[in-house]
């Protein structure tokens, strides 16, 4: 099995499936005509356009005039959230949000406080979960947008759209909801859920990367948050990406036929996951909700070790992970989720995600449980936390004052 | 990302676990950033250092720095220790992220922490060191976006 590599970072980016890239290939050299152009060449570029937005609005319960295509999640969730603040400016200038969202959501809002829009950012129950008596007493009559993510990338958690929509529909808020996790994993109806404006991503779910959508319900006034040509009825200029809109197609219709089978093995295979490392290893936790989370998502908290260390141990083991740990992001904070549902730093940064797909196997899982035990015994016996653990934490000189 | 020595003193970490009464033990960094070393030394009546063992919390470039550092300064005397700098033990990792330059630091710090120790505990000074820190890398900030 050492030579097959085990891909379980599927939360970060998916393999695109043959037959997506397949169906891709000839707009790269036969139908490679322009969308906007007249003649006849640019005719099957024009067809595939609207066959994937009519796909995606199969998807969510929409009309494909609903649909717009971007370049990816991050620039759908720009778009919604700096479009509405302008647009709405008359009305109000607050927008809610959660200390959860993605860094597309978060580093937007607090640009647009830089801008003067005032911005709530509500916390989260230890699984992740939205208060929705927080949300609620958040609501100001200047309140233009509520922004929730669907489910979260980091611990899965799936959170309350439904009743935040209907919340939001009760006030005549818009709600806008970052669906870039949960996109083709659960059913999302848009009416049903009252969302507004919802992001997705196509890479995400064997898809293509650079390409994304923003779903905007008609009547909501969002302008153009890019400049130029008349593309997508004159909100988003740039020459359409194709071949990415026919993979993203593929894949969203191969995600809806297979959803409900992928997410039943899914979640079987995620539960034996983490039914096994639960049990089998000691001063191990799983971050997210129990039971609303994504059927792929499993995150753990292994204490006295540190998350980047892990990683570099699976990679070894051939296996593909990631973790909230600060030494992966580059910056010194651990995980802004994993403190949100109110883990303390050094457990933050013993975090480790595995997120599955379709392909992953029940053989997979064994082994990287094994793999997992054998790091985490390997790491905690080089531990200083873990030594101060097992002879009762007797203070030691230096250092310690900040060691929980 | 790393470079192949760094691997190496990460994958099989020289000079890892605890010497019972050390001469010297030193702890520095903080769990809340992710990095914690401790180093013990034994230090022989000519203050030469015998034996060197530590354990650390943090990431791949933490435990690389930690081993290496053992190795600089095993068979060496203390005044010779006091030498070793943070771009020593980088250097002789082969060189390490920008990011994580400051592992090496810590690497520094540990052996100064464990000299620190040993000097209080036989009430010598020795010659350019202070009390150690014990937070480091706290005052980085995230760049502006």
């Amino acid at each position: 099995m050492s030579n097959k590599v085990i891909y379980l970072d599927n939360a970060a980016t998916t393999r695109v499936r043959r037959e997506v890239a397949e169906a891709m290939l000839p707009y790269f050299t036969e139908e490679y005509g322009n969308a906007s152009a007249i003649y006849s060449l640019a005719g099957g570029a024009k067809e595939a356009l609207q066959n994937g937005r009519d796909i995606m609005a199969g998807l969510l319960g929409c009309a494909g005039n609903e649909i717009y295509f971007t370049g990816c999640g991050s620039e759908s969730d720009n778009w919604a959230l700096k479009a509405a603040a302008e647009a709405y400016r008359a009305k109000g200038n607050h927008i809610i949000t959660t200390k959860i969202e993605h860094h597309a959501v978060l580093h937007t809002c607090q640009w647009l406080e830089k801008q003067g829009v005032e911005v709530t950012y509500l916390d989260v129950d230890e699984q992740g979960l939205v208060r929705l008596e927080q949300l609620k007493a958040a609501i100001r009559p200047t309140t233009i947008l509520i922004s929730v993510m669907f489910a979260n990338n980091e611990i899965g958690t799936m959170e309350p759209i439904r009743e935040i929509g209907a919340l939001a529909r009760e006030h005549g808020i818009l709600f806008h909801t970052d669906a870039v996790q949960a996109f083709g994993q659960v059913p999302i109806d848009v009416d049903e859920l009252n969302i507004d404006m919802l992001s997705a991503s196509a890479h995400k779910l064997n898809g293509p990367k650079g390409v994304g959508l923003l779903y905007i319900r008609k009547g909501v006034k969002i302008r153009s948050f890019m400049h130029g040509g008349a593309q997508e009825r004159k909100r988003r200029a740039g020459t359409e990406n194709i071949p990415g809109i026919v993979g993203f197609g593929e894949a969203a219709k191969i995600a809806a036929a297979t959803m409900q089978e992928r997410a039943a093995k899914e979640t079987k295979l995620r539960d034996y996951l983490i039914e096994r490392v639960l049990t089998e290893i000691p001063y191990s936790r799983l971050n997210g909700c129990r039971t609303k989370r994504l059927p792929g998502n499993a995150n753990f908290s292994f204490q006295f070790v540190e998350g980047e260390s892990m990683l570099i141990m699976l990679d070894m083991a051939g296996i593909c992970a990631s973790s909230g740990s600060a030494c992966t992001s580059g910056s010194l904070d651990p995980s802004h989720v994993l403190l949100a549902i109110g883990l303390p730093h050094e457990i933050a940064h013993g975090s480790l995600r595995l997120t599955l797909s379709h392909e992953t196997t029940r053989e997979e899982i064994d082994y990287t449980v094994e793999q997992i035990k054998e790091i985490v015994a390997k790491l905690r016996d080089m531990s200083p936390l873990y030594e101060d653990f097992i002879k009762g934490g007797q203070e030691r000189q230096g250092g310690k004052k900040n060691v929980q | 990302m790393y470079s192949e020595k760094v691997m190496d003193h990460f994958q099989n970490p020289r000079n890892v676990g605890e010497i019972e009464n050390a001469s010297g033990m030193g702890t520095v960094g903080n769990a809340k950033c992710g990095d914690i070393m401790r180093m013990y030394l034994d230090i022989d009546e000519n203050q030469v250092i015998r034996e060197v063992k530590f354990k650390t919390f943090g990431c791949g470039a933490a435990v690389a720095t930690s081993s290496m550092a053992t190795e600089l300064v095993k068979g060496k005397t203390v005044q010779e220790a006091m030498q070793i700098t943070n771009q020593a033990v980088a250097e002789a990792l082969d060189g390490l992220p920008p990011v994580k330059m400051h592992c090496s630091l810590l690497a520094e710090e540990a052996i100064h922490a464990a000299l620190w120790d040993y000097a209080q505990k036989n009430h010598i000074t020795i010659e350019g060191l202070s009390k150690p820190k014990t937070d480091i890398g706290e005052e980085e900030e995230d760049e502006e976006y």
